[in-house]
């Protein structure tokens, strides 16, 4: 497989492509001498078949939603509908200022606020903020909030957060961010919080709890309603993590259940890009006590008219996450996606999320892979684990992901969570058909079959891509995040 | 099976402790540990003179699959942390329970540790995870 090289390797210098510069933005216009470049910008300096090539084969190289089935289990890769893209790009949106004053911004505020709307009803939450610009923000605001609601009433003591052992990596990480002792819980033997252990850790010192429902263990937390009512008697608050909201769009409410809070990865649940960066929206909804605390701005609607709620509004705001309306086009495609599924359509996609995880579950465990929870049903997620391939035939999960990038399948996520010994969490989400599930099932019985005839084989995989076998243990110790001028080419693989 | 010490107490949440004659306790994570958690790539260890309760989170192993936190198995102040495991935290992986030491800590009570687990119990616990 060939490496190309970096873009900077194929410059020479002086080679050049044309471009037109804007003819109505003079270049320099306005900006002070002290400002402008001296020589030069260091770029690449190649032509323009070049670039084309590149970028071109660069693209070719990309695992992705729209080129391969990708069950990355609690991370939701679902398809972007192309329209959502053509709609978020028409020329008001993408050439509005974000200085441009309400009365010109009508538009786009209309949409930001049906969103704010669709949203608080479809998650059953009093208000919400779009503004963070990433689930990890949008935990951060979460969190925040719960941190402003009992300092604003002088309740300082609390000072622990309680958290799940199945939660997502960010949760404990964003108490901490917010100031927070991280106190774990942990789950019985059938995928639900541990209610005994939840009773002994509420106390006085207790904040709030942050969970994912469905669990990161793929199933539904069946006594929610009794652990929501253990910790407001407490005196906490409760945090919904929506990284596992497409299992019951428009099927249940997490402020039906009791929740204070919650985010919502619009790049998940509500199909904005996802991966590579994102950008991400980690929009926030809140019940009505957490109200007067919401990031601004908040789009509000007075008569037929728009206008931003800012701290004048909301003088108790844990502030502003974003120097504007957080990531707004992000945030527009995924009103337009709300817009295009409606109420009923938002149903359809739990439906079938679930049933697309539950044939995938169904399927596997026919063929002889372990489930791990065999007597709960799946949400839009579930678990296998590799532990009796790991031990009888020395093939362990990440060998198993490793090549089903050779079949051409994005790995699920392995080793998480960190409950089940050689797991893969899968999650085929409702955008997938079948033909798609028994393919990827196939993929997962040659596999085991390559196994048992050669435990070495998967060692080595994948075979067929640009880049074979990674040395994680070197990659996570030499980071090498960076490329100046003169550094040395990267070496070909072996 | 792991290789797992007769002269060590175990904690349940896979860490290893020993009483020394200087009275303290050193600590560690287990063989079994190592080999679920797989390569190390980072050690924290503890502050020093910081001051645990037994079960309290104090530092954290980190390998390819995951980061993992390390439980104080008795109560005490944290004395001596190892600091090769800084720049080798392979140490843990290939000898857990001599070079891979992690921590030492003067206990509050030296019979805290007889509250632990003997090899043979933490074997048998190992054993019945292994059947789940």
């Amino acid at each position: 497989m060939r490496n190309d090289p970096l873009i900077f390797e194929q410059g020479r210098p002086g080679r050049r492509a044309a471009a037109q510069a804007p003819g109505d933005f003079p270049v320099g216009a306005g900006i002070p001498d002290r400002f402008l470049r001296a020589g030069p910008a260091r770029l690449p300096e190649v032509s323009e078949l070049q670039v084309v090539r590149h970028y071109t084969r660069l693209s070719q190289k990309n695992f992705s939603i729209d080129t391969q089935f990708y069950p990355l289990g609690s991370c939701t890769m679902k398809y972007n509908p192309r329209g959502c893209n053509r709609l978020a790009m028409l020329p008001g949106f993408l050439d509005r200022h974000p200085w441009a004053p309400d009365s010109v911004s009508q538009g786009v505020m209309s949409c930001l606020h049906d969103l704010q709307e669709m949203l608080a009803e479809v998650t059953g939450m009093a208000g919400v903020s779009l503004t963070p610009m990433a689930g990890a923000q949008g935990e951060f605001a979460g969190v925040a909030m719960i941190r402003a609601y009992h300092l604003a009433r002088g309740d300082e003591a609390r000072n622990e957060i309680l958290v799940p052992d199945a939660a997502h990596g960010t949760n404990p990480a964003t108490a901490v961010m917010c100031g927070y002792k991280v106190r774990e819980i942990p789950t019985d033997r059938d995928g639900d919080v541990d209610l005994e252990a939840l009773k002994q850790a509420l106390g006085p010192q207790t904040a709030g709890i942050m969970l994912t429902n469905p669990s990161t263990l793929g199933v539904f937390e069946r006594r929610i309603t009794e652990m929501a009512e253990l910790v407001h008697k407490a005196g906490g608050l409760l945090y919904y993590d929506g990284a596992n909201l497409n299992a019951i769009l428009g099927k249940a409410r997490p402020g039906d259940m009791g929740f204070d809070v919650i985010h919502m990865n619009l790049h998940k649940t509500f199909s904005t890009p996802h991966g590579g960066g994102g950008p991400g929206s980690g929009a926030i909804g809140v019940s009505k006590r957490l109200l007067p605390h919401m990031p601004v701005p908040v789009v509000a609607r007075e008569g037929e008219a728009y206008r931003w709620l800012t701290e004048r509004d909301l003088p108790q705001t844990i502030g502003r996450l974003s120097a504007f309306m957080g990531n707004t086009g992000v945030v527009l495609r995924a009103y337009v996606y709300a817009r295009m599924l409606g109420r009923e359509g938002m149903g359809r996609v739990a439906d079938f999320a679930t049933l697309n995880a539950n044939y995938l579950m169904c399927r596997l465990r026919a063929e002889g892979f372990q489930v791990w929870f065999p007597q709960r049903r799946a949400s839009h997620e579930f678990i296998i684990s590799l532990k009796q391939e790991a031990k009888e035939l020395g093939a362990t999960a990440m060998d198993f992901a490793k090549r089903l990038l050779d079949y051409g399948y994005h790995a699920p996520t392995a080793y998480f969570p960190l409950l089940v010994p050689e797991c893969l969490l899968i999650e085929p989400t409702e955008t997938e058909t079948r033909e798609e599930l028994d393919g990827f099932v196939e993929a997962m019985v040659c596999i085991r079959d390559e196994a048992r005839r050669d435990p070495d084989y998967l060692k080595q995989a994948p075979y067929t891509l640009p880049v074979r076998r990674l040395d994680e243990v070197r990659a996570a110790k030499e980071l090498d995040l960076k490329w100046l001028p003169g550094t040395p080419a990267l070496k070909e693989q072996e | 099976m792991s290789n797992l010490p007769g002269d060590l107490k175990y904690a349940a949440t896979h860490e290893w402790a020993r009483l020394d004659d200087d009275g303290l306790v050193t600590v560690g994570i287990t063989d079994h540990a190592q080999e679920a958690l797989g390569d190390l790539v980072f050690v924290e260890t503890p502050e020093l003179d910081s001051q645990v309760q037994a079960g309290e989170g104090c530092a954290v192993v980190e390998s390819v699959k995951a980061a993992s936190d390390i439980y104080a198995p008795v109560a005490g102040v944290i004395v001596d942390s190892n600091s090769r495991l800084q720049d080798e935290p392979e140490l843990v992986n290939s000898d857990p329970y001599g070079d891979g030491w992690i921590m030492r800590i003067r206990p509050e009570e030296e019979d805290d540790i007889e509250r632990l687990m003997t090899a043979d119990d933490y074997e048998q616990m190992l054993a019945e995870e292994d059947e789940d």
